[in-house]
């Protein structure tokens, strides 16, 4: 190689104005993100990950206490309660949310008359579903004298028993207050199935294959990078879920804590007892649970998520 | 998007039809496979319109109930209105410490403050990740994407000390600041998937013209980008509307009171008396969030399409 050619390489090294040249502007367009990163984030995540080794409450001034908060975990019953409340809700909402939205999303993926309109009144219910409105609404349907026992009575079985007040069932109505805003999933599995190629059905249908066949070997298989995407993104935001157990027991956590949800749990500790400490050492647990069941999901979907090249 | 899915499922009818009745198959007429065919439609849109009314029950339930006197609300799951008792509207108006209206316009003002700050600062970000490049690129990208996925509790507690020292806690800043800031990186990263999608040509012509990146975003880029604007005003407003946790926590003051947290207080205040005053405001609370779905659906229906967005 001889030094022409190499002073030309060195020429085009990165350090050429092409490489670089946007570093100003840059920084006058990321300016608002930059400062919103450093001090509403990264900052606070420093902060949290600190203080959850102290004993903080606001007034004083937080004191390191080690592994104080975390061995309070161990021990704390309220946490192990709210941890059960929150697993159920997730394992039991999240996957019957999804099947109603996919089965929903298969009535109404053929040339259906009406289509948008279906689409827009199932999807009603989850612009609703997080509001304050519907979970008072929740709250007078399965209240004792609520819209539900009255339908009961009209079957014949007359009860005046609360289901938000007992604790076997308050957890049930707001599993299915969550299944009820299955609107968004099934959105997303419509979109899903329009990228499914045509030519596919068609060749199947040639073949002989029978609706359920096509289903199963068309269908189910193209479907399950949405399906996956879905489980992941409800997982996510189903353990964020806040407002519906909070209105349902008036902030509390309803009978037996029936209702003591994670974040509810949470919101106690760091905003009502002002355990800021506690509550920060709470917030990491809840994101080291999330990264797991998300790294455990996307270990899994190796063995059941159909990706095509 | 309607045509494209009608063409491809008449299609898919087409395919069906000639798998169900084979030529040398069954010797019936053609007439009563079109019957059965329209019998199996009808089926559907039966099945599918009491899954529509089972699903929509509650709300049209709690619209009749906030019509009714308190004695006609319980214990009667009929829709239909017998009277118009607009009353629990003028009593459930007034029924708290301030008029409702004064609910109505705190919530617009955090509303159409957020809102301001997600676009203003989550398109200038997005612009400079997609089309510039500058040192720490990566790494402030990947960090952005991190932050998609952080609960809001892990920092929460910090932001809120942060707020309570510099005595900001009962204002509006705590909610506006930072979406005026850009943590709302969802936006970000929607905003920028939408701009790598637009041609560069667009900017090397207007850059060979003299224009620098300032001229390309306001004048190229953001005209193009309406949509993706669109999508993410619709559900700022959705979600800081429905936003129960960071209201609760920054406004303790009633004079602030959001919508949300006036709607709790009824609760709270009215546990046993006038639950048609409770409805009728809970009605009124989720008029605006019907409107943004009327005017704003198609943008809604792409958004959740495209990034699963709730």
């Amino acid at each position: 190689m001889s030094v022409a050619e190499l002073q030309r390489l060195a020429r085009r090294s990165p350090r050429t104005p092409q490489a670089t040249p946007d570093n100003k502007a840059a920084l006058a367009f990321l300016g608002p993100w930059v400062l919103g990163a450093l001090a509403l984030t990264l900052g606070p995540i420093i902060a949290s990950l600190y203080l959850s080794f102290t004993d903080y409450n606001l007034l004083q001034n937080a004191n390191w206490i080690g592994l104080a908060n975390f061995e309070r975990m161990l021990t704390d019953t309220r946490l192990h309660h709210s941890l059960v409340v929150t697993f159920v809700y997730v394992l039991v909402g999240v996957p019957g949310q999804l099947l109603v939205a996919l089965a929903l999303a298969l009535l109404l993926d053929r040339g259906l008359r009406g289509r948008a309109i279906y689409r827009s009144a199932f999807y009603l219910p989850s612009l609703l579903g997080a509001s304050v409105a519907i979970a008072v609404l929740w709250r007078l349907v399965f209240g004792g004298q609520g819209l539900v026992n009255a339908m009961l009575g009209l079957v014949g079985i007359h009860t005046t028993t609360s289901w938000i007040g007992s604790p076997d069932t308050a957890l049930g109505t707001i599993i299915l207050l969550h299944i009820w805003t299955f609107g968004s999933p099934m959105v997303i599995f419509l979109a899903g199935l329009r990228q499914i190629p045509v030519e596919l059905y068609e060749a199947a249908a040639t073949d002989g294959a029978g609706p359920w066949l096509r289903f199963r070997a068309i269908t189910l298989p193209l479907l399950t990078p949405i399906i996956f995407f879905n489980l992941v993104l409800a997982i996510i935001n189903s353990f964020s879920s806040f407002t519906q157990a909070f209105i349902v027991s008036g902030g509390s956590g309803g009978p037996s804590d029936s209702l003591l949800f994670y974040t509810l749990y949470l919101y106690q500790e760091g905003f009502s007892s002002f355990r800021m400490g506690y509550a920060s050492a709470l917030a990491w647990l809840l994101v080291l649970i999330i990264g797991a069941l998300t790294a455990v999901n996307f270990w899994l979907s190796k063995y059941w998520v159909h990706y095509d090249n | 998007m309607t045509t494209e899915s009608t063409t491809r499922s008449a299609q898919h009818d087409v395919a069906a039809t000639a798998r169900t009745a084979p030529p040398e198959a069954a010797p019936r007429s053609p007439d009563g496979r079109q019957v059965r065919q329209a019998l199996r439609r009808g089926a559907k849109h039966v099945l599918l319109i009491l899954g529509v009314l089972t699903t929509l029950y509650p709300v049209l339930w709690m619209v009749v109930s906030s019509l009714r006197p308190d004695g006609q609300i319980f214990g009667n799951p009929s829709l239909l209105l017998t009277t118009l008792h607009v009353e629990n509207y003028t009593y459930g108006w007034t029924a708290l410490g301030r008029p409702f209206s004064a609910y109505l316009l705190n919530s617009a003002l955090v509303v159409i403050g957020s809102i301001i700050g997600n676009l203003v600062s989550c398109s200038m970000a997005a612009y400079a990740f997609a089309r510039l490049r500058f040192r720490f690129q990566r790494p402030a990208f990947a960090y952005m994407l991190i932050t998609i996925m952080l609960p809001v509790h892990v920092v929460i507690v910090p932001q809120y000390i942060l707020w309570a020292q510099a005595g900001l806690v009962n204002s509006f800043l705590p909610l506006i600041v930072p979406k005026l800031l850009a943590t709302d990186a969802f936006f970000i990263f929607l905003m920028v998937q939408f701009i790598r999608g637009l041609p560069r040509e667009l900017d090397e012509a207007a850059r060979i013209d003299g224009a620098g990146h300032g001229r390309i975003f306001f004048l190229i880029i953001l005209p193009l980008m309406k949509p993706a604007l669109a999508t993410t005003a619709i559900f700022t407003f959705i979600w800081t509307w429905n936003d129960f946790f960071s209201q609760l926590i920054y406004l303790t003051d009633p004079q602030l009171y959001t919508v949300p947290i006036a709607l709790r207080s009824f609760i709270d205040a009215q546990s046993t008396s006038s639950f048609g005053g409770m409805f009728a405001m809970s009605v009124v609370t989720i008029v605006p969030l019907v409107l943004a779905f009327a005017l704003g659906q198609k943008y809604l229906v792409q958004g959740i399409a495209t990034t699963g967005l709730k």
